[in-house]
């Protein structure tokens, strides 16, 4: 967050410039690339709705998770989703649902969640394929620029005095009590926290189980996909990921919205960030 | 800020969220069906292939498993049994009368029977075959090494391909043979077999039998079952659907590295 300031602070509310316009752009190009990505990724799991644990679907264990349908006694069909053995009747959203004609589909993920809606897998390979490009690009992008500019260092790298002060923001937090004013103007500590292991941790980890996936980069050190338990390992860990990142993804959303939702809107659009006076009074 | 406002603006905020969000995903169908973004899509594909060759060598291996790792059955997948008359006629008679015809860009086309390929040098390994739908199984394949095959029939210096032709028919009316394309460092790659036997039995017919493909670093579209013709070519752009394959004419990626 630069300092520049679009108006000096006083006892009126003033417009803070708080994104750069590198992140933003960036930002909402995560938006398009992480939703096509999960969507393409749920059209692709559908192609094989199972999740094993090893190197192999064939292993003489049963899968973690499997999202299928059978007919019921009535002909209907019946989706269900069976985790770590425990079955659980998911008819209308997984296994069996409706699709975009109003039909009843038998497909893992439902068709308002897949890109493309209907069973297609070369296409969803596809757009996944496309945007996975994008995003790693993007993301090479992010990290070059906040590494020159210092964003990472002096907005995102928790300090000594954020990390103390966990407890806290978390207490606040739990209790919806977000800072305001002047403090508005950085992150809080978990709020870091958070980006850190988004940045750093999960979305590369994303991008090495997709290549742990790649039957080529495997041939790249001979057995390095059993340090993650092997390729369907791998497959699993990848889908798990995904999930945290839409876990991520819910949460942000909330506080964006809890926080001010046309302010934040803004200083993502726009870049400017309105600090409320009588906050800093407190 | 009162309550008469906020909840109208809520809903239409969430009323606005959801349309236009039904109309990103029909947006996505549509420009699926289009005849150029698909194409747009595709360059990733060349950015895929382009990334993994340069982060491998020509002779980087694929994995080899322990026998303690083999699945307990090797899943069937596409053709379980092809049904045309020809197929059956040679599978009756245990492919005595089998002849692999291997032509094209060579100097010495050739027709091998099953003891031919036997003879020639061969190569056993216990590898995972991933299929492009996600799941993966481990086996044991034994076969004739592609490059022992190549040094028998010469390649010429313009053949850039290898064509897979297959006797299995994926069309309903008996039409659309199954067939595939690698390039020359997958057909002088070491793994790359023509294996005929599976866990040290002859190959199963759900399998390939008499003869399948092994091209281990790809999915497992490429590695085609029922071979019986091979023909090396410079461009496969006026073969079937021009795209190298069955599936890629279905849309699948040549290179079936990720």
């Amino acid at each position: 967050m630069p300092q520049a300031l679009v108006s000096t602070p006083g006892d009126a509310d003033y417009l803070y410039y708080r994104h750069t316009l590198p992140v933003r752009v960036m930002h909402w190009i995560n938006v398009v690339a992480l939703t096509i990505l999960l969507m393409s990724g749920l059209q692709i799991f559908n192609a094989y709705p199972e999740l094993h644990w090893g190197k192999s679907s064939y292993n003489g264990t049963p899968p973690l998770l499997e999202i299928s349908a059978r007919a019921g006694a009535n002909g209907q069909m019946i989706g269900y989703t069976r985790i770590l053995g425990r079955e659980f009747d998911t008819t209308g959203v997984l296994g069996a649902s409706r699709g975009a004609d109003g039909t009843v589909v038998c497909a893992a993920f439902p068709s308002w969640a897949t890109v493309p809606g209907t069973q297609w897998l070369a296409m969803a390979r596809a757009w996944h394929f496309f945007f996975a490009w994008i995003i790693v690009i993007n993301g090479l992008a992010f990290l070059a620029y906040a590494i020159f500019s210092r964003h990472l260092a002096r907005d995102l790298a928790p300090t000594r005095s954020d990390l103390r002060s966990i407890g806290q923001s978390l207490k606040e937090h739990l209790r919806f009590r977000h800072p305001t004013g002047e403090e508005a103007k950085r992150y809080n500590v978990l709020q870091k926290l958070a980006y850190v292991v988004v940045i750093f941790g999960l979305l590369p980890l994303a991008v090495l189980m997709g290549f742990a996936m790649s039957p080529w980069l495997n041939s790249l050190l001979t057995g390095w996909v059993d340090l993650v338990g092997g390729r369907q390992s791998a497959r699993t860990l990848h889908f798990i990921v995904a999930w945290l990142l839409v876990a991520f993804v819910l949460i942000h959303v909330f506080q964006v919205i809890v926080t001010g939702f046309w302010n934040n809107l803004r200083s993502m659009l726009t870049g400017r960030y309105r600090v409320q006076a009588e906050a800093r009074h407190e | 800020m009162n309550d008469v406002v906020k909840i109208p603006r809520r809903r239409f905020l969430a009323r606005t969220l959801g349309a236009a969000s039904a109309l990103a995903l029909a947006g996505c169908d549509r420009l699926s069906r289009t005849e150029w973004f698909p194409q747009v899509l595709a360059s990733a594909e060349k950015l895929n292939a382009a990334a993994a060759h340069l982060v491998t060598s020509r002779k980087s291996m694929a994995q080899e498993f322990a026998e303690s790792d083999l699945s307990s059955t090797f899943r069937s997948n596409g053709t379980a049994d092809p049904e045309t008359r020809e197929y059956q006629a040679i599978a009756a008679n245990a492919f005595a009368d089998y002849r692999l015809q291997v032509g094209g860009l060579v100097e010495a086309p050739q027709r091998f029977s099953l003891a031919d390929l036997r003879a020639l040098p061969s190569r056993t390994q216990i590898t995972r075959h991933d299929c492009v739908e996600g799941w993966s199984a481990i086996a044991k394949w034994k076969g004739t090494q592609f490059s022992a095959l190549l040094a028998a029939v010469r390649p010429q210096a313009a053949a850039r391909y290898v064509m897979f032709y297959c006797a299995d028919p994926m069309e309903d009316d008996g039409t659309g043979f199954y067939y595939e394309s690698v390039d020359m460092e997958d057909a002088y790659h070491p793994q790359t077999i023509l294996a005929y036997d599976l866990n040290d039995a002859l190959l199963p017919i759900a399998n390939g039998a008499p003869i399948r493909l092994r091209v281990e670093r790809q999915l497992g579209y490429k590695h085609a079952k029922y071979v019986m013709a091979i023909e090396l070519v410079a461009t496969f752009d006026s073969i079937a659907g021009g795209k190298g394959g069955y599936w890629e004419d279905q849309g699948y990626q040549w290179f079936a590295g990720i």
